[in-house]
């Protein structure tokens, strides 16, 4: 069963959640779990955990090098490039290939008929796995700097999981595309918020989209305490479980700041996570695995 | 001038500084590029002046009635994005990157791409200037070029207004959507918060201004809720070679603000946040003069 944990914004306690919810259910002895951090512009969950690198490898994707020798600038590579990313100019015999534009697609390889294009591999980030005990891992997808697009590190993060087992995914924030490729093989998805107007108005934007794509979700309020009350009453319309609140405190505050589990020092969390993790499981966790 | 305010991690308060910092001098021109997340309007109540759409990418899309099920497109897409589901050819919108190429090589010619075409720009009139602002329909790819689109509409304004300073509110992480935010503006202020993952976090974000060679300045938020961790961060800018601009401190009193569709300097217009916000406004105002 895949759990995603996201907000529509950032900064709201994602990955306090992730990072807790999966120190309480490791200690459980359940058969494979995982905990993948998804936000590969940002990875932070290691900083919560020791952990000895089992692997790391890169992710790849393929851009095009054109053989000038061979290119008849006929410019049909070009009109096949959906991203703009080849520059052609036929009457001053220039071509430049712009790999931050490329996608790695391979159109122009199909449209050159002249044999002039071949590929090579760029690195697009890495993905690493961590030894935690032994029933858990953790797998980190961290993007290069530079590069446009976090979803191929992710993809392949998720994949590495092998899918069994249960698997917790520290998602993006927002609910663009790398959002979306994090939540799609999610089972159930909880939403980190914060009772701010700010909180409020991304959490609305998750629930509709989630909606859409039609996973069940819940809401774990953080920071509750510093806000107002609207978000209860929206939440309230539509409907949506509160799974947890967990107040404003400085000291929890000061545990994650350090990079500290704050339920190894506030023993009473670790059953609130351990008992939410469980009801969900009872009540989604047979729609696969 | 623009004026960028990012921050690596969200929710580090980037959002109440940008709001700020446009309350703070003259008439401003405030662009919303936090497109995933866009949050000013909800302060701002501004009006609406003009729409605008944004393309944002293509999807492939099947014709049933021309397809005859040869599965060629499946070896072809380098998404995954097409595969036999109960023995019949689907795309799967969520992987689909828009490359076209199925569409070009499709024997029956029943491949269409269709624009995504359900985000927005809006342009309207606030309270101390014009505003400028996205807003991504869910699942699109934040590729920046909405970035792009709402920092050109902002500049067009300034230059026929006669308003010298835009404040550019950006979205979290390092990838695409921020190299726009960033690219040529002339100072980028980077919003962090004292903790492990924010050092992290500030790390990377320095790194790809660096690649742009931009006048960098580091606002600490919170900076009482961990000083340790804060003299950190401010050690890390001055060996680093970066403008460090000041710290803040956690105050309740800037949510109320907020909850009271307030910025900081309307809400609170004594007290030490707001007098550091102003001076540190200052002297980026006056920087190199
Ligand atoms: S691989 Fe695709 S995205 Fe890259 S240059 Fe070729 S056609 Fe364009
Ligand atoms: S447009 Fe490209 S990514 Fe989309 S289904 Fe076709 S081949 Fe795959």
């Amino acid at each position: 069963m895949k759990i995603a944990i996201a907000s529509g914004k950032g900064g709201t306690g994602k990955t306090l959640v992730s990072t807790n919810l999966f120190y309480s259910i490791s200690k459980q002895n359940i058969k494979n779990c995982f905990l993948v951090d998804c936000d590969a512009e940002e990875p932070n969950d290691m900083i919560f955990f020791k952990g000895k690198v089992e692997k790391t490898f890169d992710v790849n994707q393929k851009v095009p090098v054109i053989n000038e020798s061979k290119c008849t600038y006929c410019g049909k590579c070009h009109e096949f490039c959906n991203y703009n990313a080849i520059f052609i100019l036929p009457s001053a015999k220039i071509i430049k290939v712009i790999e931050d534009l490329c996608h790695g697609c391979g159109a122009c390889s199909v449209a050159c008929k002249f044999d002039a294009i071949s590929e090579k591999e760029v690195s697009l980030g890495t993905i690493s796995r961590f030894y935690f005990n032994k029933s858990s891992t953790i797998v980190e997808a961290k993007m290069k700097i530079g590069v446009m697009s976090p979803v191929p590190v992710i993809k392949a993060a998720v994949k590495e999981t092998g899918n069994e087992g249960i698997i917790i995914l520290d998602s993006p924030p927002g609910t663009s595309c790398p959002f979306i490729q994090t939540v799609a093989t999610a089972d159930y998805v909880i939403l980190v918020t914060e009772p701010t107007p700010f909180g409020l108005s991304d959490l609305k934007q998750s629930v509709d989209t989630l909606k859409t794509m039609n996973k069940p979700c819940g809401v774990i309020i953080n920071r509750s305490g510093l806000g107002g009350n609207e978000i209860y009453d929206y939440l309230n319309q539509c409907n949506i479980p509160i799974l947890m609140e967990i107040p404003f405190d400085k000291e929890i505050a000061s545990h994650y700041s350090k990079g500290e589990l704050f339920v190894k020092y506030k023993k009473e969390w670790e059953q609130h996570f351990i008992s939410m993790f469980n009801s969900i499981v009872e009540k989604y966790g047979n729609s696969s695995n | 001038m623009e004026i960028a305010v990012i921050s690596g991690k969200g929710g580090t308060g980037k959002s109440s500084i940008s709001a700020a910092f446009a309350t703070l001098s003259d008439k401003v021109i405030l662009a919303d590029c936090d497109v995933d997340a866009a949050n000013l309007y909800i302060l701002f109540n501004p009006t609406h002046e003009e729409e605008q759409i944004y393309i944002g990418g293509q999807k492939a899309i099947i014709d049933y009635s021309k397809c005859y099920n040869c599965g060629l497109c499946v070896s072809y897409c380098r998404f995954d994005a097409i595969s036999f589901v109960n023995s019949k050819v689907t795309i799967s919108e969520v992987s689909c990157d828009g490359c076209k190429l199925c569409s070009r090589i499709c024997p029956a010619n029943a491949i269409s791409m269709v624009n995504s075409d359900k985000s927005l720009m809006y342009t309207g009139t606030f309270r101390n200037g014009k505003m400028v602002y996205g807003r991504l329909a869910p699942g699109e790819e934040n590729s920046g070029k909405l970035v792009n689109m709402v920092r050109d509409k902002a500049k067009t304004i300034a230059e026929a207004e006669n308003i010298e300073t835009i404040i550019i509110d950006g979205p979290p992480g390092i990838g695409c959507p921020v190299i726009s935010t960033i690219t040529g503006v002339e100072h980028v202020v980077i919003v962090t918060e004292p903790s492990m993952s924010g050092l992290n976090d500030l790390q990377r974000t320095i790194e790809i201004c660096s690649k742009f060679n931009l006048t960098t300045w580091v606002i600490i938020n919170k900076s009482d809720l961990n000083p340790e961790i804060s003299n950190k961060i401010q050690e890390f800018c001055l060996s680093h070679n970066i403008n460090f601009l000041c710290r803040l401190p956690f105050d309740p009193e800037v949510v109320k603000a907020m909850i009271n569709k307030k910025t900081i300097p309307e809400y609170m217009p004594d007290y030490e946040i707001n007098k550091l916000l102003k001076n540190a406004l200052n002297i980026i105002m006056n920087y190199g003069r």
